[in-house]
C-alpha cells in the first residue's frame, strides 16, 4: 500500500457519523444594492463611479492617473490601447493602469468576480499599479450566496473575487493600501 | 526574542509567558492590539443578522466533510487531475517536505516564493528546504518580517503582531537598506513591496497554502489581502499548493458560506481583497497539489477531538483569548498558537505539547467566536484529562491535584482548611503573598472575607 491507500483506508475506518449537508442560509437583503456596494467598497479603500457612458470612463481615468506609463484595457470601445500580450507575464511589470470587465459585484463586501477569460493575462489584475473594473449597474448581487448562484457550474480556468486595492495591516495594524498588487481600485457601474 | 521550537530551550508555556511578561507595558500593548481586532470582528458580525445560522451551516458542512472525507478526497483528486493538476499524497510532515523538495529540484531551481501556509509551518518546511540548499522567500509582509528576524510567526493571521514598527524599521534598515530610524508603516510597506517584487519576477516556483479545496470542481481557493499568492503563482512556471486533507469542501456553493465567515472572523473585513479560485494551470504551467495527513486521520478516530478539524484558521479564538493576548504566540511553541493550537498540538505529540491545554482559563470565549463552532474550551478540558492520565504533567501539578482532591472529598477538612486559610491571610499575609506563590505574580489579591460562602449562604438564603 502506498501513502494514498493508507490515508484512504484510515479515513474509511474513521467514519463514525452521517451528518447531512445543511439547507441554504437565507439573508436579510438590503433595499438598495448599489448604495450598499458603494459604501462597503469605499470603506475598504475602493472608489465607485456611476456613469452612463464608456467615454466618461476614459476621461475619468486620464484625469485621475494622467496618461503616463503603459495602460492596458481589456474593455473594448475605450480610447485606451488594447492588450499587447505575448504570453509572458513578466513583461507586464511596467503596467500602470489596467481596465477589465467584471461579471458582477457583491453588495455585502464590495467584491467583483473576474475570470481568466476577461484578464488577457492572469497576472495583469495583480501586477498593475492601478486597476479599474467595469460592471453593469444591474449586475450587483446581495451576498456571496447569490454570487455563487450566479457563478453556478461555469468552468473558468481561474477566477477571483477582488475587493478593493491590495492591502496590508501587518505593521502594527496600520492599514496600508498597495501591498504587492494595485494601489487603487476604481469600480465603474455603467447603466 | 524567544526562539520557539529550538531544542536548546525546551520551555513550557508558563515559562515562556513569564519571559514575555517581563515587559508589562509591552504586554498591555499586545493585549490591546489584539482586542482591537476582536472588536472589529464584533462590529462586522453584528451587521449580519444571519450570523448564527451561517456558523451553524459552516459547522454542519464541515461535519459532513469529516464523515465523508474518503469520498470527497477521491472526487477532488479525480477533478483536479482532469483539470491538469498533479495530486500528491503525504502521510507525514517528512513525506510532505520530501515531495515539495522533489518538485523544486525537478524544476531545477534553488529559490522559491511562498505565500502564507500554516501547514508548511506545521511541517517545518522552510527549515527542511534550507538544509537542502533551497532559499525560501516568504512573501506575506508579516511573514517576511519574522523570517528576516529568524523567528516563526506568532499568530496564524497576523504573523508579526508582537513586533513594534520601530523594531521593524530597524530590521528593514539592516536587511532592506531602508533609512535608519524610519518606522512609518507606509514607507516600510512600500520598501518591502519593491524588495519582494524582484523575487516575484525571478522565481520559477511559487508555493501557496489552501483555504478551501472544492471536491466538486477540483479547484483550490486561496485568500489573501496583499495579492502575494496571486503574483507568485501567475509569474511562476510551477505552482505548488499544500493543504491538510481537512480543507476539502463538497460543493463550490459552500464557499458562499465560508467566505462570508472567514475574513469577518479573522480581521473584521467583509472579505479578503483576493479570493482566488485556481482550477487549471496557466498554459505551460505545472500545478501540483499536496494532500497532507500528518496526524489528521488519527484525530478523526478520536470522537472528543475530531471536531478540531473543522478549523478554517481565522485566528478569532486567539484574538479573544485572555491568555494568548497576555502571553504572546511564541509561548505556545507550536506553529498554531492560542486556543486552537492548544487543542491541535497535543494530537501531534501529547508529551511535547502537554502544557498547552493548561494555558487557558476555560472561559469559553474561543468557542463563542469560532465561526465553525468548535467546542474549543471543552476540548481543552478533555485534553487535560488525557494528558494527566498519560502522565505528561509535572510532579508539582500532580501532587497539587492529589492534595486538592483529598481536601475536596472531605467536607470537614475543606471547612476547617478554609477557616485556617482566611485567618492566615489576615494575620500573616506574607505567608501566601510572597514570590514563591505564582498566584500572586502581577496580581493584588482582595482581602479575605471574614466568613465562608457556605456560612454566608446559610445565613442569607431566606
Amino acid at each position: 500500500m502506498n501513502s494514498r491507500d493508507r490515508i484512504l483506508s484510515r479515513l474509511k475506518e474513521a467514519r463514525v457519523s452521517n451528518n447531512k449537508l445543511p439547507e441554504i442560509v437565507e439573508s436579510v437583503l438590503p433595499d438598495d444594492l448599489r448604495q450598499q456596494l458603494t459604501s462597503v467598497l469605499q470603506g475598504i479603500g475602493g472608489t465607485v463611479v456611476t456613469t452612463s457612458s464608456l467615454k466618461d470612463i476614459t476621461s475619468y481615468l486620464l484625469e485621475k492617473f494622467k496618461p503616463a506609463g503603459r495602460w492596458i484595457s481589456m474593455v473594448k470601445d475605450l480610447d485606451i490601447p488594447g492588450p499587447s500580450l505575448n504570453g509572458n507575464p513578466h513583461e507586464l511589470e511596467n503596467v500602470q493602469v489596467s481596465i477589465f470587465h467584471g461579471h458582477f459585484a457583491v453588495a455585502e463586501n464590495g467584491a467583483v468576480w473576474i475570470t481568466s477569460d476577461l484578464m488577457g493575462d492572469r497576472a495583469l489584475p495583480f501586477i498593475c499599479e492601478h486597476i479599474a473594473v467595469v460592471v453593469g449597474s444591474s449586475d450587483i448581487v446581495p451576498t456571496m450566496r447569490h454570487a455563487y448562484d450566479r457563478i453556478g457550474n461555469s468552468s473558468q480556468d481561474f477566477g477571483t473575487f477582488i475587493a478593493g486595492p491590495s492591502k496590508t495591516a501587518d505593521i502594527e495594524q496600520s492599514l496600508v493600501l498597495g501591498a504587492h498588487g494595485p494601489k487603487s481600485l476604481t469600480l465603474f457601474l455603467v447603466s | 526574542m524567544t526562539q520557539p521550537g529550538s531544542p536548546q530551550i525546551p520551555l513550557d508555556h508558563a515559562s515562556r509567558a513569564e519571559m514575555f511578561n517581563k515587559d508589562s507595558s509591552r504586554v498591555d500593548w499586545h493585549d490591546e492590539t489584539l482586542w482591537f481586532v476582536r472588536a472589529k470582528r464584533d462590529r462586522a458580525v453584528k451587521q449580519l443578522p444571519e450570523w448564527e445560522s451561517l456558523r451553524e451551516a459552516a459547522s454542519t458542512i464541515k461535519l459532513n466533510v469529516l464523515d465523508n472525507l474518503h469520498d470527497y478526497l477521491l472526487e477532488f483528486e479525480r477533478q483536479a487531475q482532469a483539470n491538469g493538476a498533479v495530486v500528491h499524497w503525504a502521510e507525514t510532515a517528512e513525506d510532505h517536505n520530501r515531495i515539495v523538495h522533489k518538485i523544486i529540484a525537478d524544476a531545477g531551481v534553488t529559490r522559491i516564493v511562498k505565500s502564507k501556509s500554516m501547514l508548511t509551518e506545521e511541517c517545518h518546511l522552510n527549515d527542511f528546504l534550507e538544509q537542502q540548499g533551497i532559499d525560501v522567500v516568504d512573501t506575506d509582509l508579516g511573514e517576511r518580517i519574522v523570517q528576516l528576524a529568524g523567528e516563526p510567526p506568532s499568530h496564524i493571521v497576523l504573523p508579526c503582531i508582537h513586533w513594534k514598527k520601530e523594531e521593524i524599521g530597524e530590521l528593514f534598515a539592516k536587511h532592506l537598506g531602508t533609512t535608519p530610524g524610519s518606522s512609518d508603516p507606509g514607507y516600510l510597506t512600500a520598501s518591502a513591496r519593491v524588495h519582494l517584487r524582484t523575487h516575484f519576477l525571478t522565481s520559477k516556483v511559487a508555493l501557496t497554502g489552501v483555504n478551501f479545496a472544492v471536491a466538486e470542481t477540483g479547484e483550490v481557493v486561496v485568500c489573501t489581502n496583499e495579492g502575494n499568492a496571486d503574483l507568485g503563482v501567475q509569474l511562476a512556471d510551477v505552482h505548488i499548493a499544500c493543504m491538510g486533507i481537512e480543507k476539502i469542501i463538497p460543493k463550490r456553493r459552500h464557499l458562499g458560506v465560508f467566505l462570508r465567515l472567514l475574513a469577518r472572523s479573522a480581521t473584521g473585513q467583509p472579505i479578503t481583497t483576493y479570493s482566488s479560485h485556481f482550477r487549471r494551470p496557466r498554459p505551460g504551467q505545472q500545478m501540483h497539489i499536496v494532500l497532507v495527513d500528518n496526524g489528521r486521520t488519527k484525530r478523526l478516530s478520536q470522537p472528543d477531538f475530531r471536531g478540531a478539524l473543522k478549523c478554517i484558521r481565522c485566528g478569532a479564538c486567539m484574538n479573544t483569548c485572555p491568555v494568548y493576548r497576555r502571553s504572546g504566540g511564541h509561548s505556545y511553541h507550536h506553529a498554531v498558537a492560542g486556543p486552537i493550537g492548544a487543542i491541535l498540538a497535543p494530537g501531534l505529540d501529547a508529551k511535547e505539547f502537554g502544557d498547552l491545554p493548561f494555558a487557558s482559563t476555560l472561559c469559553g470565549s474561543c468557542s463563542f467566536v469560532c465561526p465553525v463552532k468548535i467546542d474549543i474550551h471543552n476540548q481543552l478540558y478533555k485534553w487535560r484529562q488525557v494528558i494527566v492520565k498519560e502522565g505528561y504533567v509535572t510532579n508539582s501539578k500532580k501532587t497539587g491535584m492529589k492534595l486538592m482532591a483529598g481536601v475536596l472529598s472531605r467536607p470537614w477538612l475543606y471547612t476547617s482548611g478554609g477557616k485556617t486559610g482566611r485567618w492566615l491571610m489576615r494575620v500573616f499575609p506574607w505567608l501566601v503573598n510572597n514570590k514563591f506563590n505564582p498566584w500572586y505574580k502581577q496580581r493584588e489579591m482582595p482581602p479575605p472575607p471574614s466568613i465562608s460562602f457556605q456560612r454566608w449562604y446559610k445565613e442569607n438564603k431566606s
